[in-house]
């Protein structure tokens, strides 16, 4: 059960709001007086402020271990109209610490490799001028998460939920006028952005109702008031729920709403990798798992949202082997695991999905910055040969794996890292990944068979991806120019990338069988049903079908090497249309564009601003202007000059007057 | 009568006697050196001012009851000499450039705020017409002040003809008022009104009469068309003068006389004044569409701005609407008091010998020669049509809530939907302010800059805290009328 009980915690827990305000002191300082600080500088005092901010989540998690439960630290009243009251409160409890670690911990390891990546990428790009502006909105990213995680409130929750959509959708297009056309990057952002809106808008009229079913937007009293009303509502908590569901679909890239995630890629690598690892998407998954108790009491809901997330995890894993740019792979990848942790907080087993997101946060962040790395590698080969050699040969795209190849000997420790965090992912025992994937299928196996054996098809997909996507960069001949004078990164990058190498070996450590430290730790706050066993044979055959992935991908791809730029994919030869297809993404896109993209595009342009607003409109509004001109010169007819003229008027006037009251 | 009938009207005696003073000592004045008349007809402006805020919060009455000064006439009087404060710093430099500096201007200017001052006490129909007398003819020979300027002539010859004619109306009311009831005190009158022995016919065509006499002042249609050809024709200064005092004094008579005197006719006055508002909003911004010259333009508008006052005075019968629509015209008066010598203000550093420098055109290129000049004006002309946080919405938005709380709900939308045409013209003048290309002429003297800065802040400042402004409107009330 939980309790909220005040001013009998450790005082640390005082120091609660400085997990928000750091960041945005960072910030500040960035945007005042961030030109005297030079380059270094802006990236140093983001990273501290991010660091402090992870420092104070220690000792906040530290001192509620002495006194697990809840605490609320009231700051301000907010908002106060009639019945609605809403006040600015933070709450420090173990979901949330939890959540603050994940975001400031991976984030700041995020900072402290941005220093070296963006370095290099705003010389590459040539505008040096936006290395500051980068942390400031990195900065901004983190504490409006911070915000989201911290909130005591749905209101003061969408804030932050808000703040961090703002964030991706400036940080995706953070080389707006670079891209396809010049405007790519910017469509992309604005993609994301619009993508978000939708599932927003779903989160909001959640929001309304809560406010007109409970009269409260504060977890507690909304809970309270659910369990209360739900025996006779049962379609109100059904529809809040979903409503809610539209939200995680949005910010966590589910079906429907997943396709803003793979065109996020246009950000530069450290962004992708806070957007997919730290924050941002992880937001649904949270959300979700602070309303446990109001999803508990909608099992339809439930059930929904086991599906949506156990498809959104095969179709992602599907399009990831198809692809091509090395990012995306990883951004299908990410769409897929976040189903995993969606399926599994949607059933209920909160541990299970929390587990997932924070081991996934380890190796993903991992993957994403080892997959800078390798770009970062190949850019710049790319334009030694570029200058050097006049022009060789055409300017490559360094992020398309077909261009890769043999990297393995070129930058070694990117490489070990790498295959140290495919491995996680692709869930071979004992790496992190491993643990908490097993997790959330033995739950499955209680739940519901077919959503287990959808997620089983996925993990063995997912290590087959990965094992292609190692193979097909690091190992056999380099089959570009730039891939064969690739050189390592400098160590302000690597460290970060060993850091998390580690915490993708050891994660799976929080959460042992038997031990389940995480699962005792978030007990405190959220109430769940007992979690699944520790089995053998579902653990024994995931791995087998991990294994067999890999083993697929050896075959394919490591075994003979691709030699030829541009080979065709040796899958195609075997899949055939089916290849073509999750090549295309299965054509989702297209469909979004056919259906409702362009008629919406035809009907504002076409009908609304062309036919109604410039035709109709304009013409009534011209037409009502020149009949009032024409009507002016006529009344001016009569202001002719003459005295005499205006006496009549005037006697005119009283005689009429005078006409009216006589007659009264 | 004794000494204390006196003591009421105070500053009415001082300011004719300061302006019979200033008449003499202008002589010994010599030409080229009537700053010096301006600075002693200022200073005697101040000292009145002072001598009108002296009483307080007692109201007096005086000369057996056919003088009243309370709370109501303090605020205008307020208001009147302030105007001629302003009069004064729009003209001494204007006067000087165009070749028409002579003393008479400043005495003639007191001597019509006094007339409008004892417009606000009186309290008998006699009194109010000598009052209207008093104000206006100095008013005629002002606005012919320019001699050698046809225009001016011709403006001072329709004025006083005009005026003339809607003198005799009011005069021949007050005889059927007289003839009705037998009284022509306020009281005596509203008793006669009360006990119903009087010729309701003859009192109700009295009552029609007056209304024209002052709908002839504040230049509501029908009785308007004197006004562009005046407001034209008129040197610059003696035209704002005249559109904010003469238009306000107008007012005050209307207020008094038909609240206190005719309150018990409203049933058929207000068909009679729902129609003169509703004609002259419409015909006031209807009209002010088309003109190209800048003082056309501003008496058109000002005739609009008539219909928007009377507006809010439709349902004067109504005991629980009366006083917020009284609070809501002060208001407004002093709203269109700031805002109008503002824009005159900036009319006169464009203005130009013989009549140039007037056009709307010659405005043109003016946000960008004279970036401080363009921002006032356009300050004024936005609360002119109403734009939110500047005076002039407040001001709109009391008077088309009390037409509203009246249950006149029609005058209110025609209000708004001309004002909704006002906008075309007023910031017709913006439009060409700021983007049409063009190098305009300014004289920047400092009095003229000041009035109009002064005016700017005002209209912001109190735009965005209106209380100040509306609570000393409704305290006004609170101390009799």
């Amino acid at each position: 059960m939980i309790f909220l009980e005040k001013n009998i915690a450790d005082p640390l827990l005082n120091l609660a709001p400085l997990v928000i305000l750091f960041p945005l002191l960072g910030l500040a300082i960035n945007l005042l007086l961030g030109r005297r600080l030079g380059e270094k500088g802006a990236g140093v005092v983001a990273s501290l402020a991010s660091g402090s901010s992870f420092v104070i989540s220690l000792l906040l998690t530290l001192s509620l271990q002495a006194h697990p439960q809840a605490f609320t630290l009231p700051l301000f009243q907010w908002i106060s109209i009639g019945s609605l009251s809403v006040s600015w409160d933070m709450r420090v409890d173990t979901l949330s610490t939890t959540m603050m670690l994940v975001v400031s911990g991976v984030g700041t390891l995020i900072h402290v490799y941005a220093i070296g990546y963006m370095y290099n990428d705003v010389h590459h790009q040539g505008d040096v001028g936006r290395y500051r502006r980068f942390f400031v909105f990195f900065n901004l990213f983190i504490a409006a998460m911070m915000l989201l995680v911290s909130a005591n409130n749905y209101l003061v929750l969408f804030v932050g939920w808000e703040g961090v959509g703002l964030c991706s959708y400036l940080l995706i297009g953070f080389w707006f006028e670079k891209g396809k056309d010049g405007i790519g990057n910017a469509r992309a952002a604005q993609k994301a952005f619009v993508v978000n809106r939708i599932g927003d808008f779903g989160l909001l009229i959640a929001l309304f109702m809560m406010f007109w079913w409970f009269g409260s937007l504060e977890f507690e009293r909304v809970f309270n008031a659910a369990r209360s009303l739900a025996p006779a509502q049962q379609g109100v908590l059904l529809a809040m729920t979903l409503f809610m569901l539209m939200g995680v679909a949005g910010k966590s890239a589910q079906l429907p709403l997943y396709v803003w995630l793979p065109d996020a890629m246009a950000g530069p690598t450290p962004v992708s990798a806070l957007i997919h690892a730290a924050t941002m998407v992880t937001a649904g998954v949270y959300l979700i798992a602070r309303s446990q108790p109001l999803f508990a009491l909608a099992p339809a809901a439930q059930g929904v949202i086991c599906w949506v997330g156990a498809l959104t995890a095969l179709l992602a894993a599907t399009i990831a082997v198809g692809q091509m740019d090395i990012k995306k792979v990883l951004a299908y990848s990410t769409i897929s695991q976040l189903g995993f942790m969606v399926a599994a907080v949607g059933m209920g087993a909160i541990t299970a999905g929390m587990f997932h997101l924070i081991t996934h946060a380890f190796f993903k962040a991992l993957l994403f910055l080892a997959a800078g790395s390798v770009i970062m590698g190949m850019e710049g080969a790319n334009t030694v040969a570029h200058h050097h050699a006049g022009n060789p040969e055409e300017e490559i795209d360094p992020q398309d794996m077909r261009n890769m190849g043999g990297l393995q000997k070129r930058m070694p420790l990117t490489y070990g890292v790498y295959l140290v965090g495919a491995l996680a992912l692709a869930g071979i025992a004992p790496l992190a990944g491993f643990f908490s994937k097993d997790e959330i299928l033995v739950s499955l196996w209680d739940y519901s068979l077919p959503i287990f054996l959808l997620l089983l098809l996925t993990s063995f997909l997912t290590a087959f991806y990965m094992g292609r996507q190692v193979l097909m960069v690091f190992a056999g001949k380099a089959r570009s120019q730039a891939a064969q004078q690739a050189s390592e990164s400098p160590k302000v990058i690597t460290i970060p990338l060993l850091i998390l190498a580690v915490l993708s070996l050891l994660g799976g450590l929080i959460n042992l069988p038997g031990v389940a430290t995480l699962e005792k730790w978030l007990e405190h706050t959220v109430a769940m049903p007992e979690a699944g066993h520790f089995s053998p044979a579902i653990a024994l055959s995931s791995t087998l079908l991990a294994l067999l992935g890999l083993a697929l991908a050896w075959v394919l791809y490591g075994y003979r090497s691709l030699a030829k730029l541009q080979q065709s994919d040796p899958l195609a030869n075997y899949l055939g249309v089916i290849f073509h297809a999750v090549q295309n993404q299965w054509w989702i896109d297209s469909l979004y564009q056919r259906v409702f993209v362009i008629p919406y595009r035809y009907i504002s342009h076409e009908v609304l601003a062309q036919w109604f607003d410039q035709e109709t409109i304009d013409t009534m509004a011209h037409d009502l202007g020149r009949w009032n001109q024409w009507f002016a010169r006529v009344l001016s007819y009569l202001q002719n000059g003459f005295v005499r003229t205006y006496g009549l008027v005037v006697l005119l006037g009283v005689v009429v007057m005078l006409a009216f009251l006589a007659t009264r | 009568m004794n000494l204390s009938d006196y003591y009421a009207i105070t500053p009415l005696v001082f300011l004719v006697c300061w302006a019979i003073f200033l008449l003499l000592v202008d002589l010994w004045i010599p030409a080229g050196r009537k700053g010096i008349t301006a600075l002693l007809s200022a200073a005697g402006l101040l000292i009145a001012l002072v001598l009108v805020l002296r009483s307080g919060e007692q109201v007096l009455t005086a000369f057996e009851g056919s003088v009243v000064v309370d709370g109501f006439s303090v605020f205008l009087s307020v208001l009147f000499l302030v105007s001629a404060l302003a009069g004064i710093a729009l003209a001494h430099d204007y006067l000087q450039r165009l070749g028409l500096e002579r003393g008479e201007y400043y005495p003639l200017l007191l001597i019509s705020t006094s007339g409008m001052m004892l417009m606000t006490y009186a309290y008998d129909l006699i009194e109010v017409f000598l009052a209207l007398e008093l104000l206006s003819i100095p008013l005629y020979i002002l606005a012919g002040f320019s001699r050698l300027n046809l225009e001016s002539e011709e403006a001072s010859l329709k004025y006083f003809l005009l005026g003339a004619f809607s003198s005799g109306f009011v005069l021949y009311g007050v005889g059927l008022v007289f003839a009705a009831t037998g009284y022509t005190d306020f009281p005596g009158i509203a008793k006669a009104a009360q006990n119903g022995s009087l010729n309701p016919t003859l009192f109700l065509i009295g009552a029609g009469l007056v209304l024209t006499g002052f709908g002839f002042k504040s230049a509501l249609v029908p009785f308007h068309m004197w006004s562009p050809d005046v407001y034209q024709g008129a040197p610059s200064p003696v035209t704002a003068f005249m559109s904010v005092g003469a238009k306000a004094a107008g007012f005050a008579a209307l207020l008094r006389v038909f609240v206190v005197v005719f309150p018990g006719m409203s049933v058929n006055l207000t068909p009679l004044l729902w129609a003169l508002a509703a004609l002259t909003m419409f015909v006031g911004n209807i009209v002010a569409l088309v003109q190209s010259n800048i003082k056309r333009l501003l008496a058109y508008s000002s005739i609009a701005h008539s219909g928007y006052l009377l507006m809010a005075f439709v349902p004067y019968g109504n005991a629980s609407v009366r006083s917020d629509a009284i609070a809501g015209m002060l208001f407004y008066l002093a709203a269109y008091c700031l805002t109008t010598f503002g824009a005159w203000a900036v009319v006169i550093a464009l203005e130009k010998a013989e009549g140039k420098g007037l056009e709307l055109e010659d405005y043109a290129g003016l946000g960008h020669r004279y970036p401080f000049l363009a921002a006032t004006m356009t300050i004024f002309l936005l609360s002119f049509t109403g734009v939110p946080l500047t005076l002039g919405f407040w001001g709109k938005f009391y008077l088309f809530s009390t037409a509203v709380e009246g249950g006149f709900w029609q005058l209110a939308l025609i209000g708004l939907l001309t004002s909704l045409i006002s906008a075309y013209y007023y910031l017709r003048v913006v439009v060409i302010m700021y983007m049409r290309p063009g190098t305009p002429q300014v004289q920047r003297n400092f009095w003229p800059l000041l009035t109009s800065g002064v005016g700017a802040l005002a209209v912001v400042i109190l735009g965005i805290a209106p209380g100040v402004l509306l609570n000393l409107a409704v305290s006004a009330l609170l101390k009799g009328l």
